[in-house]
């Protein structure tokens, strides 16, 4: 019992071959823009490489760009199929690539939702890199004369100007690393000497910020040092200032970016599988119906169907072929068994 | 004396009739372009409104502006009219167009010409603009509590960032005006006593400057205040320090901005007005030959075309005569009431 029969006169028949051939051409513009918005993602996660630590959420944009291409490879493929299929000489030798057809179409389908599903699954390890690679940049920002690292300063500074932000879960962090170089302290002066001291690695601790953590919406020029010694300036209470520097950490600011371009990127790569997922339908509905056109009666009625039995009898008609498959090779093996037994036992017995 | 005449046989004419509907298409494109130019421009320069003190210089936009339109209509009637050309009946319809038609298609191509040359003449006007705009945003840094300017703050922060810029002229300019507010000072400090006290005005003057002057390329953290006192920072040199702040003044990277738009707009004009213009030269020389064919029975023969019937001098002669006694007869008259 067929799966989802349905009736094609000829002028049906004509009218599935016009709008599959526009349908393919659509999911070819579809393969393009998914493409292009695999390379987008990908020259976004580039300009802040340096502030992640590995290249695991690469995989999404890779996936992307890939299952792209292939898109707009198999949907050309559909459109020549489908201008081929009014005509009855020229359409058989494309019968026998239409199963492995309808397969990769599957599977760019499978592979499309599973960048979708990645694109949320992977926003931990998004994350977790950011939080290393961070942390490392806040580290080495005074580093300006280390090669390989003199440009983390200008790094962090742009990074935290240009998203708002301060710190890596917040401005707090800057209290806990050094971030003024040893050439810039004098170690003369009994200031720098205390803090020195004061801590077991030897680290020139202050409760300051760079000038880039400064929030420019403040109505009071920026305050860097001294944040938590109220006394240390006017009219300031720490506790309830709030527009003086940037609140949010640059961990938060940049995952809140990248998840955003995810979420706008999903709808758009969902459309592209259900745009494919009916070019797939279209295409078997055409197969289906031009295999029972009745050779003698070309115009006559066909009927057209997803699959030949229902879909339990289907799965179990694959299983029947796997099995035999396998078997083939078991029975191969028992019967030279057998035979080297055979001949043995003639031998013996000779 | 016939201005640069050629003849035309029926070919050409056709030719000539086929290539103008191209070209006036494509004119009409690049009017939409221009109009397009011209939008862009002042959505630019109303960005950075509140640091300018008039809006002189948008007389550039709105030429582009007004210019793009009008070619849209200049260069439909001239694709209409060139439909027409081939058909020697329906051509003469056009006659009584032709002259205001041309009169105000010279107009509207000069005026392309015009926006090009403003924009390089207005160079000063807006630089001079920029000065008191930035001089008075500079001014006004520290009133974040009065309405109307308590947005100063933040426009000229963002500006010295985006344009990594410092000040009017250079980072001099806020060492003279007191860009901290008095309701951040502590007027009980020894410190804060002497400084007010030591200018005429009672001003906090100090030599510092705001965090959005720091520059992040600097190697070393940002100083921002006691620029000119070597001893109160570690290893520092006001004179040969470059990288610490901004050396730019706002003024110059504004005007180097601005110009260097005006500059690619300008460009893109000047090719807009070539295509216009042999739009037009195109158009009269169709115009004059299907003349010549009006009431001959034969309309294949060739005919001649030209630009200006009589030479250059005497077709102004000819508009600026009417003009002249006009003004002469008013002289007469007024010289007769006298008498």
């Amino acid at each position: 019992m067929a799966l989802l029969k349905l009736q094609f006169p000829l002028q049906r028949r004509v009218r599935l071959a016009q709008g599959l051939w526009l349908l393919s051409w659509l999911a070819v513009l579809a393969g393009a823009f998914t493409f292009s918005l695999g390379v987008y993602l990908k020259t976004e996660l580039l300009r802040r490489a340096e502030v992640m630590d590995n290249t695991e959420i690469h995989v999404v944009p890779n996936i992307l760009m890939l299952v792209g291409l292939v898109t707009m490879g198999i949907n050309l493929f559909a459109g020549r199929v489908c201008q081929d299929s009014l005509d009855s000489a020229r359409f058989p030798p494309w019968k026998p690539f239409l199963l492995p057809w309808y397969g990769l179409a599957w599977m760019v389908c499978v592979w499309l939702l599973s960048a979708v599903v990645l694109s949320y699954a992977l926003q931990g390890h998004l994350e977790e890199s950011l939080k290393v690679g961070l942390r490392n940049g806040i580290r080495f920002y005074r580093d300006t004369d280390v090669p390989g690292r003199c440009f983390q300063k200008e790094t962090i500074d742009r990074l935290q100007m240009e998203l708002r932000c301060c710190g890596n879960t917040n401005y707090r962090d800057w209290f806990e690393v050094q971030w003024i170089s040893n050439r810039y302290l004098d170690f003369t002066s009994k200031e720098v000497k205390d803090r020195v001291r004061s801590n077991v690695d030897g680290r020139y601790l202050m409760d300051g910020v760079p000038f880039s953590c400064c929030n420019p919406g403040s109505p009071r020029p920026c305050l860097q040092n001294h944040l938590t010694d109220n006394t240390a300036h006017y009219n300031y209470e720490h506790q309830s200032e709030e527009l003086n520097l940037y609140n949010r950490g640059c961990r938060q600011a940049l995952v809140d970016y990248y998840m955003g371009l995810m979420n706008t990127i999903g709808p758009g790569i969902l459309s592209v599988i259900s745009l494919q997922m009916s070019v797939l339908v279209s295409l078997r509905y055409l197969q289906t119906s031009l295999d029972g056109v009745d050779p003698e009666n070309p115009e006559a009625d066909s009927e057209g169907y997803i699959l030949a039995k229902g879909v339990k009898e289907t799965m179990m008609d694959v299983k029947n072929i796997m099995f035999k498959l396998l078997q083939f090779g078991q029975v191969e093996a028992g019967d030279e068994a057998e035979a080297g037994a055979d001949g043995e036992k003639a031998a013996t017995s000779s | 004396m016939v201005l640069m005449k050629m003849k035309f046989p029926f070919e050409k004419r056709v030719k000539l009739a086929q290539g103008l509907w191209l070209l006036s298409w494509m004119a009409t494109l690049a009017g939409a372009f221009t109009f397009t130019l011209g939008c862009f421009l002042k959505t630019e320069l109303r960005r950075r409104a509140e640091v300018m003190d008039n809006t002189e210089i948008h007389a550039v936009p709105n030429t582009l502006m007004i210019v793009g339109l009008a070619s849209l209509g200049i260069n439909y009637f001239a694709g209409r009219m060139c439909q027409d050309a081939l058909d020697a009946g329906r051509f003469p319809r056009w006659k009584t167009f032709m002259q205001p038609y041309w009169g105000v298609s010279l107009l509207f191509t000069l005026l392309m010409l015009m926006a090009v040359i403003m924009s390089y003449a207005m160079k000063g006007n807006l630089e001079s603009s920029l000065k008191i705009g930035l001089k008075n945003g500079i001014r006004f840094y520290k009133d974040t509590d009065t309405p109307g300017r308590c947005f100063q703050k933040q426009t000229i922060d963002r500006l010295q960032m985006e344009f990594r810029c410092c000040g009017n002229t250079d980072f001099k300019d806020w060492f003279e005006v007191q860009w901290i507010s008095n309701r951040y000072l502590d007027f009980s400090s020894k410190e804060v006593k002497d400084r007010v006290k030591s200018n005429v005005d009672g001003r906090y003057l100090f030599d510092g400057v705001p965090f959005s002057c720091c520059n992040p390329s600097s190697p070393r953290p940002c100083i921002q205040d006691r620029l000119t006192n070597n001893s109160a920072h570690y290893s520092y040199e006001h004179q040969t320090e470059e990288l610490n702040i901004y050396i730019r003044g706002c003024r110059e990277a504004l005007v180097n901005y601005y110009m260097g738009l005006m500059n690619t707009i300008g460009a893109g004009v000047l090719s807009v007005f070539l295509l216009q213009s042999s739009v037009l030269v195109s158009l009269r020389y169709l115009q004059t030959t299907m003349e010549a064919l009006a009431g001959q029975e034969n309309t294949e023969i060739e005919t001649e075309g030209y630009l200006l019937e009589k030479g250059v001098k005497e077709t102004i002669m000819e508009y600026v005569t009417p003009v002249l006694v006009f003004l002469q007869l008013n002289q007469v008259g007024s010289e007769d009431t006298e008498a």
